[in-house]
């Protein structure tokens, strides 16, 4: 029995993430289908690439529904975190709406270039997260989630400020890559692996 | 702001790091994972591997040793040489490397950069650009440089091109000023400042790194990175003192 899987869609960085908890000590299963998705106690929904590819891929399995019925922990990580929400600019892609809002195209400004890339220092609103204020996080994003009641930290770009994680019931989201964040990032997954 | 990102760049052939003067008497200096996980034990921020190899030869990349850094480095890394379609990015993609780098192909067929955006995003899409003064100081981009016999001046405008490829879907230029390379006689700043200006997207400045004064006046001049091979292999700059050195002048480090 699976307790870990991690989404995987054919694409992006599924292995990335799963070396990342690999170098916790916890091995995770590649999971695709309704019943694998169903069976894991934990869940990560991985992200590189395009919100509107990702929603069809998810759509042509038939994974929107058991994702939004899921109860048991489920960590979005970028793009996956970012699908969590009503909608997204890009592509004007309707998502799982699991969170209220919508992923919103970041505007360049001034010193703060887009895509936001690079190391971010944290603002961290919950002490679940593992991580503490100040930590910093690889960022490679160049859109971004409506900050709300779910956003547990947060970083600055260009004077706004930008969620960086989540947390809602079940539900964990990273802005931010953990699987390329060093400590903060492994502290961050440990913390999901004991939700 | 982002933390300044210091960036070591690492020469791969054959699976293993090498050193000497690119494509020719290249001396084996060791295992890339050893060479990978010490740089993120002095604090790089972000690697960059440049299969000189794949380029060379035109061979594809080879995607073992891509998983073998993915699966001990826990800091973002990117992949250059030999990228040349989609396909070959989505195996090194696969592979657990963050982010490919493009150069060459890019040149001989822009709608590369557009391909990758849309199927990648262009967070992962990294643009190199080969840059080179000329006597009037206009600035124009090279291509195939990997080999001195085969580099070309193409007569584009590095301005234009980067303005050209970032509307494509390049989401970071890795600028290498070419008359700077391998002198560490300081990175080009008026050029950095000029495509700053020009782009905006991230700016990686490359080529001429010599002293840590060098690389604190890159950041003031607004780059996101800082790109830098003999300074760091040599050990002619420790990454923790550089890091002291940037704080001290006032330049936000990832500690």
């Amino acid at each position: 029995m699976s307790t870990l899987g991690i989404l995987d869609l054919g694409y992006g960085n599924t292995d990335s993430i799963r070396l990342a908890f690999a170098r916790l000590g916890v091995e995770a299963d590649l999971v695709s289908d309704v019943a694998s998705i169903e069976g894991s106690e934990r869940l990560v929904l991985p992200g590189v690439g395009a919100a509107g590819y990702a929603m069809q891929q998810l759509r042509d399995r038939a994974l929107v529904e058991p994702l939004r019925r899921r109860t048991r922990p489920t960590l979005g990580i970028c793009l996956g975190m970012q699908l969590m929400f009503e909608a997204s600019d890009e592509g004007d892609t309707e998502c799982l709406a699991l969170v209220g809002g919508r992923v919103r195209a970041m505007a360049s400004a001034p010193g703060a270039p887009v895509p936001h890339m690079g190391w971010s220092k944290l603002e961290v609103l919950s002490d679940q997260l593992g991580i503490t204020d100040g930590d910093y996080a690889y960022f490679a994003h160049g859109f971004a989630c409506d900050d709300g009641p779910a956003t547990a930290a947060a970083t600055g770009y260009g004077g706004k400020r930008i969620p960086a994680a989540l947390r809602q019931g079940p539900l964990w989201g990273a802005q931010f890559h953990p699987e390329r964040s060093s400590t903060a990032g492994a502290a961050f997954l440990r913390a999901f692996l004991q939700s | 702001m982002p933390a300044a990102r210091i960036i070591p760049c690492l020469d791969v052939a054959d699976g293993r790091v090498v050193k000497g003067v690119r494509f020719r008497d290249h001396r084996d200096v060791g295992d890339i994972v050893d060479h990978a996980l010490r740089y993120r034990d002095e604090g790089a921020d972000e690697l960059v591997f440049y299969d000189i190899t794949a380029s060379a030869d035109g061979r594809t990349v080879d995607t073992g040793w891509i998983r073998q850094v993915s699966a001990v480095i826990d800091v973002p890394f990117s992949v250059a040489g030999g990228i040349g379609d989609v396909e070959t990015a989505r195996r090194c993609l696969s592979a657990g490397a963050d982010k490919i780098s493009v150069n060459s192909p890019a040149l001989s067929r822009p709608d590369l950069i557009a391909e990758l955006a849309e199927a990648f995003g262009r967070q992962c899409v990294v643009l190199g650009i080969d840059s080179s003064r000329g006597l009037d100081g206009t600035l124009t981009v090279k291509q195939f440089t990997g080999r001195p016999e085969a580099t070309q001046l193409t007569g584009r405008s590095t301005l234009d091109w980067a303005a050209q490829a970032t509307a494509l879907g390049a989401g970071e230029i890795v600028l290498n000023c070419m008359d700077r390379d391998g002198v560490r006689g300081g990175y080009d700043l008026e050029q950095l400042s000029s495509l700053v200006g020009t782009v905006d997207v991230p700016v990686i400045i490359s080529g001429g790194a010599g002293s840590m004064a060098n690389f604190a006046a890159a950041f003031r001049a607004g780059a996101s990175g800082a790109l830098a091979a003999s300074v760091f292999h040599d050990q002619r700059i420790a990454i923790p003192a550089l890091k002291d050195f940037l704080q001290s002048e006032g330049i936000e480090v990832r500690r």
